[in-house]
């Protein structure tokens, strides 16, 4: 990032409309951003609750507290609502924040349709969790919706589950043409593309890759429909069809998921490990590419998730290793942190321990990643709690703590009063501690042979258990001090600057503590 | 990069009322369909379907009206047509995933799938379950022939597909020429060439129809018949609806040219339009070559 020339004029024509009205139509980047924040942090919340559901009835081998249907429901839900509701609008909601202040731009591209991205989500949430009341209950087929559980034994609220994924699949898509076009059109006059901040370089590259699978997640869900209700024989091996091919167009869409579930993680820490080492960020270059290598590398390794399904010999060892090379360039991201961090001035406020968090926690994740993409290996791993352990540690300590080491970062530019750090500081020690009780030991019972998704174990296991429910239930009552930092950060005035962080650098910085409703009407010089 | 100030909309109502309408239109498939499959009537479900539905076309033409009086007032700079033309032509990009992911599972079928069930392949395994079953594509005769009645046969490509391949083709050939006659301003006959692109739209349209009547009536080529018809009927349904789509956004820009929209410089609507619909004829020639004739 060059230096800014401090002639950014910060015009405020009109402020926010008053009341409800300002929310349901608004076209401002900062309040859509706002509204993709709270949804999804009302559904960590909503997700969180049915995942303690679940390590309450594993707490103890035999059944306690639930039917097992009733847990795969919970096991369905708690993924889909994760996935689908918390991460991805988390991260949509910080691309609405900051892309357009950190490029100079007066808004997003295409403002009303970036409200009608974020309204679909509401309701489509609702319909899914409406279905946890209907006849036969809720989808509890686990949140990859295999055929053919979701087809041939799927309860009824599996066709209001397919509309809910098509509203989703709406919402995603147009908010992913919006942040391109935005990013590609609306940046300020000298912000080339290799001085964009490695944030949006990883939003760019994640919105590429939620145009090019959304589609095929509607194609495989409108499979399923046809197949349920209009006579198709698609995944049925009857007509001629295979249900092995769900599982490949499926990963076809979900394995590119995954990175976009952690692309803007990395975007995340790749800018707030150089603010509070206050050293530049080590091989930018090499970070733009090696996210873009990630990026081709998601399309070709999917049936790695598939390897005990039967494949040719061919295609195991071509997923293999093509799954391996991806630990080439997040190796070097890893490093440039790391190198980022060598002999810098470091200080260790919230936003920065999370990060920290984030590059070990991370790292054992990506591990673990290895270990499962060795396709014999994969036989002995595949589908235990090993698998668990392994996705869970690449979601909650990465992208989740990226998620809330981002908003400790820029909450006071949002809300213009600094949080309170002790408080932040025992939300993260609680969180670390929380998260490692948690999912640490499900390696171990994953690997002596603990399958995933049942309610009821061998009593070999309960020990490991009994711990990982402890975990849990720290970890997500821990969350509430995330609620409540937050909600008294907009509460209690305690002003922020407009740099708020010694070591920051970028746009967003210039501008003052809370940022006004309007930033950069018309747009600054990049030198 | 332009440095005047880019246009940024006040409040709009559109997005929110945009939302309920899909909700009630999803709701309300939902239902319909659930009860369709249990053979209870439609009940309520298929009403609240077509509330949200007339809701949506009215709000989408509320909404584009919207637009096309602020580009026409002028508040469009250069820049907000950057906007528009890469947000079109990632949409394009969706949908071609979208078709990819059935022509992707066609091509899976054809090639693995349907032969592996046939017992081809190394694992020795494969032919268990239907022992007998030979592979054949198009699959005439399914491993169970009474859940899924294989088709008797299937459609000549030589008939109506090369018909509507020309019609296709050559309506692409006519929204072009439209195109250079709206750049050299030469207004009668961008009304004739867009006449002329619509009308062969729906004649593709027509013989489609036709040629699923004649699938279902006389070929026994249904929904049912294995997954030959399942893999024919998405790929030719869904294109069919394209199609469909894409001679709705024709006739918009039809009456649009009819009121005196567009000038030879700035009609980015019309390319919009004139992109979808090219994107729709390669689809095709796609589906004639890999669905019909090989």
């Amino acid at each position: 990032m060059g230096t800014l020339e401090q002639t950014v004029e910060t015009e405020v024509h009109h402020g926010p409309a008053r009341g409800i009205t300002r929310w349901l139509y608004t076209t401002n980047h900062k309040d859509i951003g706002s509204m993709y924040l709270w949804f999804s942090l009302l559904m960590f919340l909503l997700g969180g609750c049915m995942a303690l559901t679940i390590r309450a009835e594993l707490f103890q081998p035999g059944l306690q507290l639930m039917e097992p249907n009733f847990f795969n429901q919970m096991t369905t839900m708690h993924g889909l609502i994760m996935v689908f509701g918390a991460v991805m609008p988390a991260f949509v909601g910080l691309a609405n924040w900051m892309v357009p202040m950190m490029i100079g731009a007066p808004d997003m591209a295409l403002p009303r349709m970036n409200n009608w991205s974020f309204w679909i989500l509401p309701f489509a949430f609702c319909m899914m969790v409406a279905t946890l009341f209907m006849e036969g209950g809720a989808p509890n087929f686990g949140w990859t919706f295999y055929a053919p559980l979701s087809t041939t034994y799927a309860p009824p609220s599996v066709t209001f589950f397919i509309f809910a994924v098509h509203m989703m699949g709406i919402s995603s898509i147009m908010g992913a043409i919006n942040i391109i076009a935005t990013i590609l059109n609306l940046r300020a006059p000298g912000m080339t593309m290799m001085k964009l901040p490695l944030f949006v370089w990883t939003w760019l590259i994640t919105a590429f890759l939620l145009i090019a699978v959304m589609p095929v997640l509607a194609g495989v869900v409108t499979m399923m429909l046809m197949d349920i209700h209009f006579g198709t024989s698609f995944f049925n091996a009857a007509g001629g069809g295979d249900p092995v091919l769900f599982q490949h167009v499926f990963w076809f869409f979900g394995h590119p998921e995954v990175y976009i579930m952690i692309l803007p993680a990395f975007g995340i820490v790749s800018q707030i490990i150089p603010t509070f080492a206050r050293k530049k960020l080590f091989g930018y270059a090499s970070m733009v590419y090696a996210t873009a290598s990630i990026a081709f590398l998601a399309f070709i390794v999917w049936a790695h998730h598939m390897f005990t399904v039967g494949m040719p010999l061919a295609g195991e060892l071509f997923f293999m290793y093509a799954t391996m090379l991806i630990a080439v360039p997040t190796g070097v991201k890893v490093f440039n942190w790391v190198a980022t961090m060598f002999r810098g001035s470091m200080t260790f406020e919230t936003p920065m321990l999370f990060a920290l968090a984030f590059v070990v926690l991370f790292t054992i994740g990506g591990f673990s990643g290895l270990m499962l993409a060795i396709a014999p290996a994969d036989f002995q791993y595949h589908d235990t709690y090993f698998v668990v352990a392994h996705f869970h540690y690449v979601l909650v300590p990465g992208a989740i703590f990226s998620i809330v080491a981002a908003v400790y970062y820029w909450l006071p530019k949002w809300t213009g009063n600094m949080y309170n750090e002790t408080m932040g500081r025992w939300h993260f020690w609680l969180s670390f501690i929380g998260v490692n009780v948690t999912f640490f030991p499900m390696h171990f019972v994953g690997l002596a042979g603990m399958p995933r998704r049942i309610p009821d174990y061998a009593l070999q296991f309960a020990d490991f258990n009994a711990v990982a429910s402890v975990g849990a239930f720290m970890f997500g009552l821990s969350q509430l001090l995330l609620v409540y930092n937050v909600v008294q950060c907009i509460r209690v005035k305690r002003p922020a600057t407009a740099e708020v962080w010694e070591g920051a650098e970028g746009l967003e910085w210039t501008v003052p503590s809370p940022a006004p409703y309007h930033t950069f009407a018309q747009p600054p010089l990049v030198k | 990069m332009s440095t005047e100030s880019y246009y940024v909309p006040h409040q709009s109502r559109w997005p929110i009322l945009a939302s309920i309408a899909l909700f009630l239109m999803a709701m309300g498939a939902g239902g319909f369909i659930n009860n369709l499959s249990a053979q209870d009537g439609a009940g309520f479900s298929g009403i609240i379907l077509l509330v949200g539905a007339g809701l949506l076309a009215v709000i989408l033409i509320g909404w584009f009206r919207n637009v096309i009086n602020e580009s026409r007032a002028g508040m469009y700079s250069d820049q907000m047509d950057a906007s528009y033309r890469w947000g079109m032509s990632w949409f394009i990009f969706s949908e071609i995933m979208f078709f990819a992911a059935f022509f992707g599972a066609l091509f899976y079928v054809r090639t693995l799938a349907v032969p592996w069930l046939g017992g081809e392949g190394d694992k020795g395994v494969t032919n268990m379950l239907w022992q007998g079953f030979e592979a054949q594509w198009p699959l005439m005769t399914t491993p169970d022939m009474e859940a899924f009645p294989g088709p008797k046969a299937v459609i000549d490509p030589w008939h109506i597909p090369l018909l509507n391949t020309v019609l296709l083709l050559s309506s692409s050939v006519t929204v072009t020429l439209a195109h250079r006659a709206l750049k050299q301003n030469n207004r009668d006959w961008i009304v004739i060439w867009l006449a002329a692109t619509v009308l062969l739209g729906v004649v593709f349209i027509y013989y489609q129809a036709e040629e699923y009547v004649l699938a279902y009536q006389e070929l026994g080529l249904t929904l049912n018949a294995g997954i030959y018809g399942a893999t024919f009927f998405i790929l030719t349904g869904f294109h069919g609806l394209h199609v469909t789509l894409g001679t709705f956004m024709l006739l918009v820009i039809w009456f649009r040219v009819m009121r005196g929209h567009f000038s030879p410089k700035q009609h980015f609507a019309f390319e919009a339009v004139s992109w979808y619909w090219h994107f729709v004829d390669v689809v095709w020639v796609g589906l004639f070559l890999f669905v019909y004739i090989l």
